[in-house]
């Protein structure tokens, strides 16, 4: 789970790392308002959206009085950001923090994540900040110091002080960069973390070392120990249909193509959507309805998939192995007698009692496309879905 | 012989009771698997499936002898059924729980360190479907009837995609010598790497079968170790080709999120070290048939 930056600088600071004085405000008048309670010459007003790269998406601005910060909210408010990381779509803004600018001497990089390569917490930062972690790495991989943490003790001091000195920081700022990098490595570890950057982490010119940007994510199978971070989730920067999944106990990603698919398994799930690139079409989600493939939860399935406005053939691929083929195939059809599906349906059952499968599938009077295996029915999913276009019978591509 | 399990190790449950545990309890004893016991705090005297209940995981190795675990434990205590399995002598740990959280295992695994590498257990899992050496024992929530005996080691993430190979080599007429599921989660007990040394020196298997998926380096770290240590034939298939960076692909582990993680680099780096690799999944039988003598 994400949360937004302002979140995160909250967080950080209880764990000791300095941030700048900011407040959150929700309208353009309640923003300069808090400029005003902050005092000051010059703040900057940043969008709160679950995405990094916003300052070259316009939205950060430097502003110096109340009508620069009013207009600069303006802009922001009800508006959606397109990043890098945002995707086509954006993400809306509805919340704007404004900071108190900080006059900067350095940025620096610092992320700590979880390294499944060593499988321990890594830290990782870099003298290069503001770049991102990726280009830093192609351009200047030379400039990254990379520390692990033993999970039995934590961060040790002579750690941090390793970094610090590898980043260059000044001798008589290395305890406050000490307590900053060890303020991170707690957050991330009693809380939960999988991902904490402060990007950048700067130098003032009066020596104080700031978190000027903040990420974290959280471990969503460790929410359960930690209510107060749940209750930091922010609806508006998810996907609708995948929190409406998620809230459903379905495994939900949208993607660009037309061709829904429902599949029992993760792994599986993925190879479907392969093999439809493969038969020459786009994969419209990612969904994997778990071991048991109930005839309720294809029914809710169907549902989800077509609700995605873009889906104009859907391809339901279930291996049935505690399960039975027979009893999947009666909930298919209990499906597809309760939904109301309008584009043509694949269906490939694999596992147990695959003929009674394919038997009722076929005497049920619904138009079904069966298949035998994976490749048959991603060709014959694509092979539907683009007779349908030419045909122009299918309605929903218009 | 196969690899971690035969028809005679002595298996426990920990989590018996449970309604799924209990359920693929039975199907395991169906399948011929010599489960002894099984563990849950509190429940000591009661039997399931006829085996009897104990509180400790070292009661149940004290009065059974058993080598091996499958934990079924809800994942707020799973980690905490591991070490302790891990600390009682257990020296085969199965764990099918999903959604334990990474940190948990990250202790987990620091936890197993305090034994010498000959005394340490071996975890496979969390977020597994399970270890099945056909016509011996199943360890695990597969359906055995999809795994004939034979000759192919298969390690992977995924459950179902894993089923979906088994059958497409049943189909084929070829069998399995073991079937390892490592779990779908970004900090798991074992890696392919782990598992390739196994069948290397597992004179059953003659075919390596390697499914893998995006995320995490361990596809590229098995590759290291194909080229410097296996001189049986690998087959791979790697799911995702088509899924997007920075997004989890339903296990907790896929997810791109680094270079070298995305299916079609993996491809590359496993192609590159003598893998056979399967273009598409409904292929991967046909594949494995391709490099058998």
């Amino acid at each position: 789970m994400d949360i937004h930056e302002y979140q995160a600088k909250d967080i950080l600071s209880k764990f000791g790392v300095d941030i700048a004085p900011g407040a959150l405000a929700y309208s353009p008048e309640q923003a300069t308002y808090r400029a005003r309670e902050l005092g000051g010459e010059k703040w900057v007003v940043k969008a709160q959206v679950h995405a990094g790269g916003r300052g070259k998406a316009g939205g950060v601005k430097l502003c110096s009085n109340e009508r620069e910060i009013q207009e600069a909210c303006e802009n922001m408010f009800g508006r959606t950001l397109v990043t890098h990381q945002t995707g086509p779509q954006g993400k809306g803004i509805y919340r704007v923090y404004v900071e108190a600018a900080v006059p900067i001497a350095r940025e620096i990089y610092l992320g700590l994540v979880l390294d499944r390569s060593t499988q321990r917490v890594m830290i990782v930062a870099s003298g290069e900040g503001g770049m991102e972690i990726e280009d830093i790495s192609m351009e200047k991989p030379e400039s990254i110091v990379r520390s692990t943490v033993e999970p039995a003790v934590g961060l040790q001091d002579f750690q941090a002080r390793e970094i610090a000195f590898a980043l260059g920081i000044d001798d008589s700022m290395v305890p406050q960069m000490v307590r900053t990098l060890k303020g991170c490595y707690r957050a991330f570890r009693d809380l939960d973390a999988t991902m904490v950057e402060v990007n950048p982490l700067v130098i003032t010119h009066d020596n104080r070392i700031i978190a000027l940007d903040a990420k974290m994510t959280f471990d969503d199978n460790a929410l359960f120990r930690h209510p107060q971070i749940s209750e930091l989730r922010d609806k508006s920067q998810e996907d609708p249909r995948e929190s409406r999944a998620a809230d459903r106990g379905l495994s939900y990603v949208g993607l660009e193509g037309n061709i829904g698919c429902i599949v029992n398994g993760a792994g599986l799930a993925m190879a479907t959507m392969d093999t439809i690139k493969l038969a020459g079409g786009e994969p419209a989600n990612f969904l994997d309805i778990g071991g048991g493939a109930t005839p309720e939860r294809v029914a809710k399935a169907f549902r989800l998939v077509l609700s995605d406005d873009n889906v104009q053939a859907i391809l339901v691929n279930i291996f049935a192995g505690i399960n039975r083929c027979d009893w999947v195939a009666e909930g298919v059809v209990a499906a597809l007698k309760e939904v109301q599906v309008d584009v043509p349906v694949i269906v490939r059952l694999a596992g147990t009692n695959v003929e009674a499968g394919q038997r009722i599938l076929a005497q049920s009077g619904l138009p079904i496309i069966r298949a035998n295996t994976l490749m048959e029915a991603a060709e014959r999913a694509v092979g539907a879905w683009k007779n349908d276009l030419k045909l122009g019978v299918n309605v929903r591509a218009v | 012989m196969s690899i971690f399990i035969d028809s005679d190790t002595p298996v426990i449950v920990q989590g018996i009771t449970g309604k799924m545990a209990r359920f693929h309890t039975k199907d395991m004893i169906e399948y011929g698997t010599n489960v002894v016991g099984g563990v849950v705090p509190g429940k000591s005297g009661e039997t399931v499936e006829g085996v009897p209940v104990f509180n400790t995981v070292k009661d149940a190795v004290k009065e059974t002898g058993a080598e091996a675990s499958l934990v079924f434990v809800p994942p707020p205590f799973a980690a905490d059924s591991i070490m302790e399995a891990a600390d009682a002598g257990i020296k085969y740990c199965v764990c099918i729980t999903d959604g334990i959280p990474a940190q948990d295992m990250i202790r987990v695994k620091r936890y197993m360190r305090r034994y010498a590498k000959d005394k340490r257990m071996v975890l496979t899992g969390p977020n597994c479907a399970g270890t099945i050496s056909p016509g011996k024992a199943l360890l695990g929530i597969m359906p055995g009837h999809i795994y004939l005996e034979g000759n192919v080691g298969i390690v992977g993430r995924s459950g179902t995609l894993g089923y979906e190979a088994a059958a497409q080599l049943k189909e084929l007429g070829l069998g399995v010598s073991t079937s390892v599921g490592i779990g779908g989660d970004p900090i798991n007990g074992s890696s392919f790497k782990d598992i390739l040394e196994r069948f290397e020196k597992d004179d059953q298997t003659e075919v390596i079968a390697m499914i893998g998926e995006i995320g995490g380096p361990q596809e590229a770290e098995a590759a290291e170790y194909i080229r410097d240590h296996v001189t049986k034939p690998v087959v791979a298939y790697v799911a995702g080709l088509t899924a997007p960076k920075g997004r989890t692909m339903g296990h907790a582990g896929a997810i791109i999120s680094a270079f070298g993680e995305s299916a079609s680099e993996k491809v590359e780096i496993l192609s590159a070290v003598g893998v056979t690799v399967a273009e598409n999944p409904a292929v991967i039988g046909s594949t494995i048939a391709s490099v058998m003598r």
